[in-house]
């Protein structure tokens, strides 16, 4: 597990902080497989062995003045088909082209939907032809966007928050499952943004979720310390999600 | 000054002069408008050595003098504290109304000094004005820096110890009773709906606490009722514990026997301050010679208080202080409570002792 990030250059524009966010994902493409991480200074990326960074994106210090009160950071990382996705302290969405092989990575885009800043990215390859949503990102405000991955990324679905950070989100065939601060789990249907299941979870701020595509099983991990795994299905009669308690 | 047969607290009339001049000292320096203003300003985290040296210098901005080992120790003893009260907040805006509680507690202890009110109440005002509107994910950061602040930090406190709210290895216990946060439903139901909106099942589910909803949410207010106990007096005497299940329990004699076990020293150390106090003369307590009667709580109506309630399984014996006649140490004595008295101004720096006069009058 990579720890230090003092290998990076060190870009005198950017000051010295307390990190206030960090994420490590690896991304599994269908051609390689990447360390990515991030930090308060930026993102890097690594071969699958650690051995050697492949590109290191600096965070924009211009974005944020020096009186600015906005800490810096990049959280959340998700890989799409060819693409990775990472998000920003200010809410954009960097969406990083990433060749066969070598370091010729180019940051294609940027998604600009969400008013607060990035928390969690997860995609899953697209389903049925009908439902095309592959990556959802949520944010600090609770918003959800479910996006189709592309040349250009197109927004599908916007789900909005209740006042509450979405600190993890998972998709799961065409299902949007997040964990919330107030130790909510709820499950969304992807294309339409609908609530088809609302679990009062935990008793304090939902900090994870993870999923099993196979079996459909879901984990939620919360601040209260318990830990709990819901198996997730589709009535045959509505086709709407449902959820069971497994422990 | 008393005098007279009326009755004094027992930490002395020297000592509770000292102890008011330091809060004072360090309230002033702690809330100087220009302090507050730099602290409030949008920055980073201060490092662990600036927070020290901010700290070693609140501390020793009044007469108060610590020794290495005794600062080293406050400080541990704070960092713990603040540890267990931002690590226990409900939710994280909560860590507002924990400092809030701890401002409230201030203006508690400067209650008769209405200068240095109006500066804790302008820090009030300013925290509201910086804090006020954060979002509830801006406050999720913030206390996750706060914690990787303390993180690694075990250091095991006695009081949170005896009240079982760390553990011998110097973690803290995470309660799973209680209200949950204002904002949360109690965990165990799962709701579900159709393409519509519309509610089709309803399942309940086992979750391992034991949660009440929350009574109602802390006031974020100059004046309020904060609700949340974290942040309040550690060390006053309805100490206040986050581990207990009941509701709004305040009745005196219950929380005594929950966090107050008979001390078998007590009675030694009152038999001993009686062998001390021996050779004082006492007199009918009418008359205009100085009396003395030990009075253990901050006030006479505390006392009266603490006998009425006091239950059954708690009573102690009563330990009498006779005053036994000898000459010589009455001599002694006498000449020791002479110079409680204050007779001429004291020879302090302008500016304190004017505060010291001021505050001897108001005694």
């Amino acid at each position: 597990m990579v720890a230090a990030d003092s290998e990076g250059p060190r870009d005198p524009g950017v000051r010295q902080a307390a990190p206030g966010a960090a994420d490590v994902h690896w991304c599994a493409l269908p051609f390689r497989v990447l360390l990515v991480l991030t930090s308060h200074r930026g993102i890097q990326m690594y071969e699958s062995d650690g051995s050697v960074m492949v590109y290191w994106h600096a965070l924009d210090s211009r974005d944020a003045s020096p009186d600015s009160t906005q800490a810096v950071f990049a959280r959340g990382i998700a890989s799409c088909g060819h693409f990775i996705c990472v998000g920003m302290w200010s809410g954009r969405v960097l969406v990083f082209d990433i060749p066969l092989k070598g370091p010729n990575i180019v940051l294609s885009e940027e998604l600009a939907a969400h008013p607060a800043s990035v928390t969690d990215i997860a995609s899953e390859p697209a389903q049925e032809p009908d439902c095309m949503a592959d990556v959802v990102t949520a944010d600090d405000s609770g918003l959800l966007c479910v996006w189709w991955s592309g040349p250009e990324f197109k927004l599908l679905t916007r789900i909005p928050g209740f006042g509450v950070p979405c600190n993890s989100v998972q998709l799961w065939k065409g299902i949007v499952a997040a964990g919330y601060g107030n130790g909510q789990v709820r499950l969304y249907e992807a294309s339409t943004g609908a609530l088809h299941v609302q679990i009062n979870a935990h008793a304090r701020a939902v900090c994870a979720l993870d999923l099993a595509p196979g079996v459909g099983k879901l984990l939620s991990a919360a601040e209260d310390t318990f830990v709990h795994i819901w198996k997730l299905s589709k009535s045959r009669e509505s086709g709407c999600t449902e959820a069971a308690p497994l422990l | 000054m008393d005098r007279g047969g009326q009755k004094t607290s027992f930490v002395g009339t020297t000592g509770a002069v000292v102890t008011l001049l330091v809060l004072h000292d360090i309230v002033l320096t702690m809330f100087n408008k220009s302090f507050i203003e730099e602290l409030l300003k949008p920055q980073e985290l201060y490092s662990k050595k600036a927070l020290r040296t901010i700290y070693d210098r609140l501390a020793h901005a009044s007469i108060m003098r610590l020794n290495q080992a005794s600062m080293d120790k406050l400080y541990d003893l704070m960092t713990m504290a603040l540890k267990y009260q931002v690590l226990l907040c409900p939710r994280p805006k909560d860590v507002l109304l924990v400092t809030y509680n701890h401002l409230d507690a201030i203006k508690g202890l400067i209650h008769d000094n209405p200068p240095l009110l109006h500066l804790v109440d302008e820090t009030f005002r300013q925290l509201i004005e910086v804090y006020g509107c954060l979002s509830a994910g801006e406050f999720q950061l913030i206390r996750q820096t706060l914690l990787t602040f303390f993180q690694d930090l075990h250091i095991r406190v006695s009081i949170f110890l005896k009240d079982k709210v760390q553990n011998s290895n110097g973690r803290f216990v995470l309660p799973v009773t209680g209200p949950v946060p204002w904002g949360t439903e109690v965990p165990g139901l799962i709701r579900m709906f159709n393409s519509k909106g519309e509610e089709v099942r309803r399942v309940k589910f086992p979750h391992g606490g034991n949660y009440v909803i929350a009574p109602k949410e802390g006031s974020f207010e100059v004046y309020g009722d904060r609700v949340l106990k974290l942040g309040t007096n550690m060390y006053s005497v309805n100490r206040p514990m986050e581990t207990h299940t009941s509701g709004t329990s305040k009745n005196l004699a219950s929380q005594t026997q929950q966090s107050i076990a008979p001390n078998p020293l007590a009675k030694e150390e009152l038999n001993f301050l009686a062998r001390l106090m021996g050779g004082m003369e006492i007199t009918k307590p009418s008359g205009s010679e100085p009396g003395f009667r030990l009075n253990l709580f901050t006030t006479d109506e505390e006392e009266e208080q603490a006998a009425l309630t006091r239950p059954e399984e708690l009573s102690h014996e009563v330990v009498n202080i006779q005053a036994t006649q000898d000459q010589q140490r009455n001599q002694e004595l006498a000449r020791i409570m002479g110079e409680f008295e204050v007779k001429d101004q004291p020879r302090w720096s302008a500016s304190k002792g004017d505060d010291l006069l001021a505050m001897m009058d108001e005694l």
